[in-house]
């Protein structure tokens, strides 16, 4: 029972993996850029609505509508004035130039806040810590079904608007070939500022989860980053409902893990990480081998 | 023009001048434990590691377009599996490079997986490598976990023929590497490797083998890592994973790199030597040194992405190593035209 238990757990804590691994993957999917800052941006979302709950009394969901904007504000300013100037310099200066400002962010934060661990439980009243009992040994927790849910509905819309909008479909042609979109009159520039506006958006929301979940301090950007980047990586990196996916195997391994060894949780998490990404290489081989037979074998 | 007035040259007076100095200061520097005092011997050995430190990571990212962010998984190694094999009785000196010849050689199948992931997903792939080799090492009962041990087989030697033994150790790591290098960029695999970095699908298409030569840059730079790693444990004795599988060493590699000048023989060594200087004088700052850094990392990249010597490098026609050729053409009028060439 305890094992079932562990995978239910698993699967909800993928949901929260799958709500900060969205921006990542959709700027990565998107713009072709991995942005090294994602997860101290999500750790200084998390600040923004603590300073709002903690000075002004304003509940974090009413923040995030205040937030949420802002980090959109700040999206698009690092498209503006870092993303594309890196862009220009080949596909490395990105990464270069987001590391480095990670930094920037991290230390800042340290400057600001110190070293103490904040959490946003304490301003959301009991849906931190209330459940609903399945039976005597397995519970569902209210946040994290509402995790889960946000992670569903967050991915569902955006998926819907590059479908459905025209400038969802303008991202994706720009996605495509950022030249010729401007022949059909698309200001590739802009649509990338919009597309980075709405991941940084994405990213305030995955920031406030990371607060009413569990605690945080100003280095936790970087843990937040590898389980964005591992979710996404598993889930096939741009593909949106792939990162659900990805969220839920690795919130899996890890709440598995946690039953072998204390350390197992972080452990079993990069293990399947590692396990994918070989399958993928041998697997894809192995595809390939079948795929040639098949097609000797038609023309025999 | 006329043929006849055109050479292709690779060493230039400046160049032979240079690699005299080189000697020079290599040979003072090996009499430095009886020359110098004890604190400057000491901060030798730092800047002897940042060297090396900086050397390797321009040699993946600036000669071989790889850009990893997880460097620190191999410092960590390096410093663990020479704490590992001095426990198990090897003797203590040739441990720190025998446990960075264990480190490099188990890179060889790592790189193998690793490098079939592209830009930025190598770059975190390479984090989360460090991150499970940290917890790996750390299920070690002699590591204690974050608790963490030192290098106790030190404490057989004296401290002032440890102090000499650790500075030449460092030399002699850096001269090598320094010379593998060298040598490299100016074998024909050196070439092969910044045409990879330059454009990987056109290098294969005239025949470079991409694939074996990313595994090579790869292996050298993880053993070099390691390398620094184990000297670092051997300068300062205690070893704490944490501390050592920290991504803040990436980030002072990037930093050196970046700064001296990306894809830079000259670039890296400059690096490194900035960057001791500014640890030295604002490393007391704390916080706001690491934001000075990062900051300085996030300038660089976006508005001098070939640092100093590449500034250097392009408003003069100085090349101080005689790496690459270069033609020298007699223009019309008679003067004579640099035309450097990588």
């Amino acid at each position: 029972m305890i094992f079932i238990n562990q995978i239910l757990q698993g699967v909800l804590l993928g949901g929260y993996y799958a709500l900060i691994a969205c921006g990542l993957s959709f700027m990565f999917g998107v713009m072709g850029v991995i942005n090294l800052a994602h997860g101290s941006l999500a750790v200084v979302s998390a600040y923004a609505l603590y300073v709002l709950a903690d000075r002004f009394g304003v509940e974090p969901f009413i923040g995030l509508c205040v937030v949420a904007p802002l980090m959109a504000l700040v999206g698009w300013a690092l498209q503006r004035l870092v993303l594309e100037r890196s862009a220009r310099g080949g596909i490395l200066v990105p990464v270069l130039s987001t590391f480095g400002l990670s930094i920037v962010l991290d230390n800042l934060l340290f400057q600001g806040f110190g070293a103490d661990t904040r959490s946003l439980a304490p301003y959301i009243g009991d849906l931190s810590y209330d459940s609903w009992s399945l039976t005597d040994e397995i519970a569902i927790g209210k946040l994290a079904a509402l995790t889960m849910a946000v992670a569903i509905v967050m991915l569902g819309g955006i998926q819907t608007f590059l479908n459905r909008t025209l400038i969802g479909r303008a991202i994706r042609a720009t996605a495509e070939d950022p030249d010729t979109v401007g022949l059909v009159g698309v200001n590739a520039r802009r649509v990338n500022a919009i597309a980075a506006a709405i991941a940084l958006a994405t990213v305030a929301v995955a920031g406030a989860f990371l607060g009413m979940r569990a605690t945080f301090d100003p280095y936790a950007g970087a843990t937040q980053l590898i389980f964005a980047f591992e979710a996404a990586v598993i889930g096939g990196a741009g593909s949106l409902w792939g990162t659900l996916v990805g969220g839920v195997v690795l919130g899996v391994a890890q709440s598995l893990g946690a039953l072998v060894n204390p350390q197992g949780f972080f452990i079993a998490g990069h293990i399947a990480f590692f396990a994918v990404l070989f399958a993928r290489l041998f697997l894809g081989r192995f595809g390939d081998r079948v795929r040639i037979a098949l097609s000797g074998a038609m023309r025999a | 023009m006329s043929a006849s007035k055109a050479a292709v040259e690779r060493w230039t007076p400046e160049s032979r001048i240079a690699i005299g100095a080189a000697a020079v200061i290599l040979v003072v520097l090996a009499l430095g434990p009886s020359i110098f005092s004890a604190n400057a011997v000491d901060k030798l050995t730092t800047l002897f590691i940042y060297v090396i430190l900086a050397l390797m990571w321009n040699a993946l990212v600036g000669f071989c377009g790889l850009v990893s962010i997880g460097q620190q998984a191999f410092f960590g190694l390096g410093a663990y599996a020479a704490i590992r094999l001095a426990n198990w009785g090897v003797s203590v000196y040739p441990s720190l490079f025998l446990g960075a010849l264990i480190v490099g050689a188990l890179s060889w199948p790592l790189s193998i997986v690793m490098l079939r992931l592209k830009g930025g997903e190598f770059a975190i792939g390479m984090w989360v490598v460090a991150e499970l080799a940290h917890l790996l090492v750390n299920l070690d009962t002699l590591v204690r976990g974050e608790t963490g041990t030192s290098l106790i087989e030190l404490d057989a030697y004296a401290s002032g023929s440890r102090r000499a033994l650790t500075y030449w150790c460092a030399l002699a790591a850096m001269t090598g590497l320094l010379a593998i290098v060298f040598q490299l960029l100016r074998s024909p695999l050196g070439a092969a490797i910044q045409a990879i970095r330059d454009n990987e699908e056109a290098a294969e298409s005239i025949g470079v083998r991409v694939a074996s030569a990313k595994r090579l840059v790869f292996t050298l730079a993880a053993f070099g890592a390691a390398m620094g790693g184990a000297l670092w444990v051997a300068t300062a004795l205690t070893f704490q994973p944490k501390a050592y599988f920290n991504p803040l060493w990436t980030a002072y590699m990037i930093f050196m790199a970046l700064v001296g000048g990306l894809g830079t023989f000259e670039g890296a060594i400059l690096g490194a030597v900035i960057f001791f200087a500014i640890e030295a004088w604002f490393g007391a700052m704390g916080v706001w040194y690491l934001v000075g850094l990062g900051a300085t990392a996030l300038v660089f990249a976006l508005f001098f992405p070939r640092g100093f010597w590449g500034w250097v490098e392009d408003r003069t026609s100085l090349r101080l190593l005689p790496i690459g050729y270069r033609l020298r053409l007699a223009s019309p009028t008679g003067a004579v035209a640099d035309r450097p060439k990588t």
